[in-house]
This record gives C-alpha cells, sequence and structure tokens, in this order.
C-alpha cells in the first residue's frame, strides 16, 4: 500500500477543509487545481446529507446522556459540528462556518444565564427543520450564508435572537440607548478599531434601538419562541450623524424618520459599513491569516484583489473565496504548513489520519476544553486568541493527551493497517509519516521515534509488538510541533 | 520598545538551548530562587470592572442622580474612610474579607488609574494595561520584560499562568511562560504503560529539545513543547499540595489555590497570573441584589482573595505576597436603559499582600455632570485617569521586584506618593 503523496490537494484540504479522508483524497487527486477548488466553492450540488450518517456504522460515533438532543443539549451539538467537520462532503462550508462563528463570536455561557441551557442551545444550534417553532440557531445562519453575501450575512446577525441577547441589543432602547452591540458591529465584524469614533458608538446605538426580540408560538407544541421584531415605540427617530460616510453620495448623517420606518436606520449603517474601503481590507487580513498563512506581513496586492473584488461583487463571499483560494499566496509552497491548528481543526485531521471507528467525539470534548476551544463558547465578542495563542504548556500537553488517547482507541486498526509496513522500525515510521501526511522532520527527531521503537528489545514486527508499537509512535508523530500546523 | 518576531523567537530559542542543556543546575537556579523569592500575583479583572461599584463614593449626590437603580445605598457601603481630597468611600458589602484586609493595613486602592486618551475596546485596552505601552499594544509584556531582565538561565517555571493561553502580561523575549489552570491534570499521557510509556517519555523528552532554524513559529511550538515536558515534574508536587483551608470552588479560588501550593512547595515560581472573568456588565447589574451579578462577581473575587490571604498568613508567606489587580477600564458613570454600564476611562487597581502599606491611594471623582468638571472626561460621561497605570507597575518593579522600571517600561514613570509598597 505504497501511497503516493499529493502535496498541493492535502494543502488545500487542511486549509479549505479539516484534512483529508481517503476517500475525500481519491475524488480530489482526480481533479485540476481549478476544478478542485470549484468544487469546493459550489458545494450547492453536493448532497447535504451528512447529519443522516450520524449513529450509522462507519462513522466516528457519538455519546449522549438520553437521546441524542443537539436542538437543546449543548455537548450534543459539539458532538454534531465536529461529526459534520468529519464527514461532511462540503468541507468549506463547514469551514466558513467556523470561520463566521469566530468572527461573529457568540457564547453559549452568558446566553445559558439569560435563557437557561436548552433555550440557549437551540438559539445557538437548531436546525430550522428540527425545531417545532422552525428555529434556525446562529450556526444554522452561518452555515446558509457560509459563501452568501456578506451585506446580507450582516442584516441576518443583527436580526439573530442569540446574537441579540449576547451583545445586548434586546435591552437597546429609545430612551437608555445600549452601545454593546453598536461598538462592536464597528470594531469587531466590519472594519476595525481606529476607523470609528466614541460618538459613532453612541451613534450606531441609537440606530438599533428597537432592533429586538419578541415571543410568538406556544408552548403546548413547543413553537413557542423568541423571533426577531422590529419595536417601533422603541427607536430613536432623531437624525444620526457619524465621522464616516453611510450612502454613496458621501453624507454621513441617517435622517430623521417617522418610528414606523426607522428599521431602514440599521440597514443603512450596514449599507455604509459594506461600502466602507476598510471593512473588505479588515475581512481580507483576516482571511489571509486563516486560509493561507500566518507568518509575515498581509501582502497589499492581496488585499487590493480582495477588496476590489468584494466591491464590485457586491460583497458575494463565493467571488470573494474563488480569489482567495485561486491566489498565487495560496498555492504558494512556501505557505504550506505556516498556519497553527485550532484546536478543532487538530482534532478532526487527527480522526481523519489515525481513524475513527469504535471513537465517540463525546471523548474529544473536554480535551478541547483543555486545548482553548469549546465549540459555540468562544472566550469573548473577539473570537479566539488564534496563531500563537493556541500554543502554551498545558494546551500543548492537552494536545499531545488527546492523540494518545485517540491511538490507543485505534490500537486494533493502527496495528493492521500497519503490518504490510511493518518490517523494521524505519519502514513502520515511514508509514505513519505518510498516514499523518507530516511534513519532513528533522533527523534528531526522527531518531528519537527509531529509538523509542528500539526501546524494547529487538524488532519482531509480531502483533504483540505492533499493538504496543503503533500507537505509541503514532502518538509521538502526531505529538509533534509539525503536526501542529496547518 | 518593540519586539519583532523574529527577535522574540531568536531571544526564546537561546533560553530553551540553555535549559535544555543543563537541566539539573536549572533546578538549582530555581531553588535558590524560591528560597527568596518575592512573589508577585498579577489578577486581571476581565470585561472592566465598574470601579464606582467597587469603591464607592457615597456621599456624591450625583452617584445617586446617576445611577437610579444601581446606586449602592450609603448605609449599606463598608466605610473605609476619607481620600486626601476629603471624599468619603465605602468597599462593596459584599467585600468583608477585603474590609477585614484593609483594617489590617494589608489592602491599598489605587483611584482613578488609567492613561490619556483611553481604549474603551476591551481587546485594545487589555493590550495597553498588559503591555504597558499604549504605542505599541501588540508587544510583549510589562511582566514578560521583567523576566527578560533576570540573569540567564531563566527557569522554564519561574512564571504559572492559571490560564490557558499566555496571557500578553507574561509575554516575553525569553521566557516561554507555562500554562498551568490544574496542576493535577498538567501530566504526559501514553497509549501504553510500564517500561514503553516511560520509553515514550524518554522520546517526547528528546523531540522535544530540538530547535528548528529559521522556522520562528515552529520554533515556539518546540519551545511550548520543551518547557512542558520540563516542568511536569514540579508541578506534580504542587498537585499534592493540601491548603489551610478550604479554597471556594470558583475558577478564582481554585487558582490562588494552585498559586498558594506553589509558593508553599517553593518551586521556584516568582510570577504568577491569575484572573476573573464577567465583569462586562452592560445590563443587570444588580449590585444590590443577592445574587445579582455584581454582587456575585464581589462574592467571587471576596471569597477566593480572603482565602488565598489566610491561607499565606497560615503558612508564613503573607510577607512574601504581593497581589495586583487590574481591569482594561472602567465604565461610564450614568446607567444606561438595562440597569448596566457602559465602556468608560478610570478605573481602581488593588494591591494586597503582608508588606503592603494599605490604605486610600488617589483621590476620588466628582461626579458632578458640568462638562468642564477635572475629574471626568468625554463631556463628563468617564471618570477621567489621576494616577498613570505605569507609574503603579512602576513602583511594584522597583520597589517590590527590584528592577528597573525605566528600562522595563520604556520611560520614568515614577511617581513619590503611590508608597503603597
Amino acid at each position: 500500500m505504497a501511497y503516493t503523496p499529493y502535496p498541493q490537494i492535502e494543502h488545500l484540504l487542511r486549509r479549505a477543509g479539516f484534512g483529508a479522508r481517503a476517500d475525500e483524497l481519491d475524488t480530489y487527486r482526480q481533479d485540476l487545481f481549478a476544478t478542485a477548488v470549484g468544487r469546493l466553492l459550489n458545494y450547492g450540488s453536493i448532497p447535504d446529507d451528512v447529519d443522516q450518517k450520524i449513529g450509522a456504522p462507519g462513522y466516528v460515533g457519538i455519546t449522549t446522556a438520553g437521546q441524542f438532543s443537539p436542538r437543546t443539549v449543548i455537548t450534543d451539538a459539539r458532538q454534531r459540528w465536529l461529526f459534520r467537520m468529519v464527514h461532511t462532503n462540503r468541507p468549506l462550508q463547514e469551514k466558513m462556518t467556523l470561520f463566521w462563528h469566530n468572527h461573529f463570536a457568540t457564547a453559549y455561557g452568558k446566553l445559558a444565564g439569560q435563557l437557561g441551557t436548552e433555550e440557549a442551545t437551540r438559539y445557538l444550534a437548531a436546525k430550522p427543520s428540527e425545531d417545532p417553532g422552525g428555529v434556525r440557531g446562529q450556526i444554522e445562519l452561518f452555515r446558509e450564508y457560509a459563501l452568501g453575501n456578506f451585506r446580507d450575512l450582516l442584516v441576518e446577525v443583527s436580526k439573530d435572537t442569540a446574537m441579540l441577547y449576547w451583545l445586548d441589543g434586546y435591552l437597546n432602547t429609545r430612551t437608555r440607548p445600549q452601545e454593546n452591540f453598536g461598538r462592536e458591529i464597528m470594531e469587531l465584524f466590519t472594519f476595525g478599531v481606529g476607523n470609528y469614533t466614541e460618538s459613532d458608538v453612541y451613534a450606531a446605538a441609537r440606530v438599533f434601538t428597537g432592533w429586538n426580540v419578541t415571543r410568538v408560538g406556544n408552548a403546548a407544541d413547543g413553537s413557542a419562541r423568541l423571533q426577531f421584531n422590529y419595536n417601533a415605540g422603541q427607536h430613536d427617530t432623531g437624525e444620526k450623524t457619524f465621522s464616516f460616510a453611510i450612502y454613496a453620495n458621501g453624507s454621513k448623517t441617517i435622517p430623521a424618520r417617522a418610528a414606523a420606518g426607522g428599521m431602514q436606520d440599521g440597514l443603512d449603517l450596514i449599507d455604509g459599513l459594506c461600502a466602507h474601503p476598510e471593512t473588505p481590507r479588515y475581512l481580507g487580513r483576516k482571511l489571509y491569516r486563516f486560509f493561507i498563512s500566518e507568518v509575515g506581513d498581509v501582502p497589499e496586492s492581496f488585499l487590493a484583489r480582495v477588496s476590489a473584488t468584494f466591491r464590485e461583487s457586491r460583497y458575494d463571499m463565493r467571488a470573494v473565496m474563488r480569489d482567495v483560494l485561486l491566489s498565487r499566496e495560496f498555492w504558494d509552497e512556501r505557505n504550506y504548513f505556516t498556519r497553527f491548528s485550532w484546536p478543532v481543526e487538530y482534532v478532526v485531521h487527527s480522526l481523519k489520519d489515525i481513524g475513527w471507528n469504535g471513537f465517540s467525539l463525546r471523548e474529544a470534548l473536554t480535551p478541547l476544553s483543555n486545548m482553548g476551544q469549546n465549540l459555540f463558547d468562544p472566550p469573548d465578542v473577539a473570537g479566539w486568541d488564534l496563531g500563537r495563542g493556541w500554543f502554551s504548556t498545558g494546551s500543548m500537553l492537552a494536545r499531545m493527551n488527546f492523540v494518545s488517547a485517540l491511538a490507543a482507541n485505534q490500537r486494533f486498526n493502527l496495528a493492521t493497517a500497519a503490518a504490510t509496513r511493518a518490517q523494521n522500525p524505519e519502514s513502520l515510521l515511514a508509514f505513519v509519516q505518510e498516514a499523518l501526511k507530516t511534513p519532513p522532520l528533522d533527523p534528531t527527531v526522527t531518531g528519537a521515534m527509531i529509538e523509542y521503537l528500539n526501546a524494547s528489545g529487538p524488532w519482531t514486527g509480531s502483533a504483540a509488538q505492533l499493538q504496543a508499537k503503533v500507537p505509541g509512535i503514532v502518538h509521538l508523530v502526531a505529538s509533534t510541533p509539525e503536526y501542529q500546523f496547518l | 520598545m518593540k519586539v519583532t518576531r523574529r527577535q522574540f523567537v531568536k531571544g526564546g530559542v537561546a533560553a530553551f538551548t540553555v535549559s535544555f542543556a543543563a537541566p539539573e543546575f536549572l533546578s538549582e537556579v530555581a531553588l535558590a530562587q524560591g528560597a527568596t523569592s518575592r512573589n508577585l500575583v498579577v489578577l486581571y479583572l476581565s470585561g472592566g470592572n465598574d470601579a464606582l461599584s467597587t469603591l464607592i463614593p457615597y456621599a456624591d449626590p450625583f452617584y445617586y442622580s446617576r445611577r437610579p437603580t444601581i446606586a449602592v445605598p450609603a448605609g449599606n457601603v463598608l466605610q473605609v474612610g476619607t481620600d486626601s481630597s476629603r471624599v468619603v468611600l465605602g468597599l462593596h458589602p459584599r467585600l468583608t474579607g477585603l474590609k477585614q484586609i484593609f483594617d489590617r493595613g494589608n489592602l491599598a486602592l489605587i483611584q482613578r488609574t488609567g492613561y490619556p486618551n483611553q481604549s474603551r475596546s476591551h481587546f485594545l485596552g487589555t493590550d495597553i494595561w498588559s503591555s504597558a505601552s499604549p504605542s505599541n499594544p501588540a508587544g510583549t509584556g510589562w511582566v514578560g520584560r521583567y523576566l527578560d531582565t533576570l540573569p540567564t538561565p531563566v527557569d522554564p517555571l519561574i512564571g504559572w499562568n492559571t490560564t490557558r493561553d499566555l496571557p500578553r502580561v507574561l509575554m516575553s523575549n525569553k521566557v516561554a511562560v507555562p500554562a498551568i489552570p490544574n496542576p493535577a491534570t498538567y501530566a504526559l499521557a501514553s497509549p501504553n504503560t510500564g517500561a514503553d510509556a516511560q520509553a515514550a517519555r524518554v522520546a517526547a523528552m528528546r523531540i522535544s529539545s530540538h530547535v528548528p532554524v529559521d522556522r520562528p513559529d515552529l520554533a515556539f511550538v518546540y519551545g511550548n513543547a520543551a518547557a512542558a515536558m520540563a516542568t511536569l515534574d514540579r508541578v506534580a508536587t504542587v498537585s499534592q499540595y493540601r491548603s489551610t483551608l478550604t479554597y471556594p470552588n470558583s475558577g478564582l479560588g481554585q487558582a490562588l489555590r494552585a498559586v498558594a501550593g506553589a509558593m508553599v512547595r517553593g518551586v521556584g515560581t516568582r510570577v504568577f497570573y491569575v484572573t476573573t472573568g464577567g465583569y462586562d456588565t452592560h445590563a443587570a447589574q444588580n449590585p444590590n441584589q443577592v445574587n445579582g451579578s455584581y454582587t456575585n462577581l464581589m462574592g467571587t473575587l471576596n471569597d477566593a482573595l480572603l482565602a488565598f490571604y489566610q491561607d499565606l498568613l497560615n503558612q508564613g508567606l503573607l510577607g512574601d505576597t504581593l497581589v495586583l489587580s487590574f481591569s482594561e477600564f472602567g465604565r461610564r458613570i450614568s446607567e444606561n436603559g438595562s440597569n448596566g454600564t457602559d465602556h468608560g476611562a478610570a478605573s481602581v487597581m488593588l494591591a494586597l499582600g503582608g508588606r503592603i502599606n494599605g490604605g486610600l491611594y488617589g483621590t476620588a471623582p466628582n461626579l458632578n455632570m458640568d462638562p468642564q468638571n477635572p475629574t471626568l472626561e468625554n463631556n463628563a460621561g468617564d471618570v477621567r485617569f489621576e494616577t498613570d497605570f505605569r507609574s503603579v507597575y512602576a513602583r511594584v518593579i522597583d520597589q517590590w521586584l527590584g528592577a528597573d522600571s525605566v528600562g522595563i517600561l520604556g520611560g520614568n514613570f515614577r511617581n513619590d506618593r503611590l508608597t503603597f509598597v
């Protein structure tokens, strides 16, 4: 079972997906690059049936306390999302969903305090098709708009129940404006610090007064739910002036409007933010760091190209992402393995590389927490601290200990898979490096690994020896700093 | 001081190379450092603490008129006397333990700390307070730069971060401060047991000693792996620590328990970082309700610090310990429509320890809404800083850590009136 590496396709799937299952590699390696990118971008033609595989044999397992209920139980919601990352045939959709989850970082912890654990899970993770009230949880919004129009996404996020609670928009009223959302839509969601003033924060808060929720449906059939509602009576009808242009004619002032039509204020501000020249540059920097490299500066030429596409396509993220994935920066070999893996990426690509049969995703949740990433629960509205921020001694141990547990769990599968390549320690190590698709390792590192394989007596390749040593060497290879990069 | 990523890693690589060349020598260094150590515990109140609910100017009529629902009634505060501007002040009623510590002269409250043009952003604000550099907030931390002044080799356990991610306060050019949220889980697992697990640990140790050349980010991760392997055994001794009293079960309480354990076991750590969150009280702040959110914040803070204080007192280590708190900003003076407060400016810092000169430092703001009020800014919306926070750091660096604050802070921020230590 000699393995032929496909470095470009492996790179593409590490970045635009969550690593490569064998069947994904089989599919994508037939393609020209442009075709492969097209398959990732135009996922609409690929069936979205992955959730139906949950619980089926041959897939990674899940474990629940009672009935599997990802709509109301956060640990179930986390397992469902991880399952999707492992088994989806639309990897870029899932990857962008994660990107938006970090971009519009909304945390379960606060929502659970406000709404209770079941409702908090519901407004974050429910699928409309499974919810008696048709609630679309925030993550489903991100999935729906994964490569959609950014302006439309921003409007939907501003109306999203979880967001209205997370940034206190539901408390933002005419008489007592609440600045939390007004600040963050500028600081974190669009153009970033340095492009607005404190008086812009006041004005933005006033713009969104009245964007609220209301309770609809009935409790008897479970359809009772919070739903977006523009409350005209709470809207501040006065004019609002900003330090930057809101309208195409350069006007910085949103005019006074009757309360009934006041929701237009927020739409105007969102239009102004999307049209602001710094917004695509802010997004472009984040996309570069996420998809291309965390090393060095973000090239000005890249930002210029992405910004032009963003503007010309009227904020179409599919067009923007086509630019990103077909950019020469993306395909530059010097950018391979220059992205620090996020904990969920590390866990999912470890599962794809090492194996999942007989492993339950429930066993990944505590390790993920120790690595610093609970899905649906970013530390604050700025999202996770990326790059080097993921790495500390404690989180490094958590990563090493996760792959130890996974390798032990996969002991027999691994020993069987490695048997034909286990003539000697060197051939076994080569097999494991291929299976994990690692970048080249230094001779000091491989020397220590060979020493480990030789440590407890002469190499025989017996079943007993393989059942100990294959998981042992998989643990060491997957623990290397090299394997922490994508 | 502008530090490039490249310098960071070059320094880091050198430090790790040395640490693996001489592990035994290093533990001697650690022991020597432990014997004479003065410990600094940096406490971050995450979210922007509403200083006016911590240390309350309870006789200021504007405090009540601007906070009709969230002001703490004068009769409920824990009075701590009068500051140099003759303003009477009181602690939040839930801070009964801190009041005891204050009465023993071991707690200093430094009012109106901040800096010019204070950022109201959580992230930029936290970076500025952590780096002590408003002009280069993305650089190393002020404590990290102190670590850089220590003679090499620096013990990898010189700092102990109780959070999962390295906070900017502890970012240094030379030292990868370990993250040890829980000493009990700070261990290396193996798929096998016995001799094979031991062989795997030896291999992991050797692998982590590799120093990649010209790959700064890879070197950074190797550095973390190396620091983890080098600190496992000493941290394991801390997990056996038996405190002299039961700490609260909060994250802060357990973190401070681990800090006390590290001090008592003498593992060599000099600087610790702990944090407690939830201070971003935009809504339902409820400082007057038993389980109101601000009351709970004060309860978590009070109970954990009191347990830590008493444990260290019992262990005879209180005189070696200084706890210094900060938060990224204070909050607006007027409450918002959600019974909360939005992002503001200057705040209050706490310094606690056996050798602290306790009391009230600086002067309270006058909350009069007159836009000309010199103690306020932003049209009298926010509290204006009086004491530059870097002056507080300077005092700690010069007088407690025995280092040179001018070099570490990149300027002379010394302030003779700050005699809290």
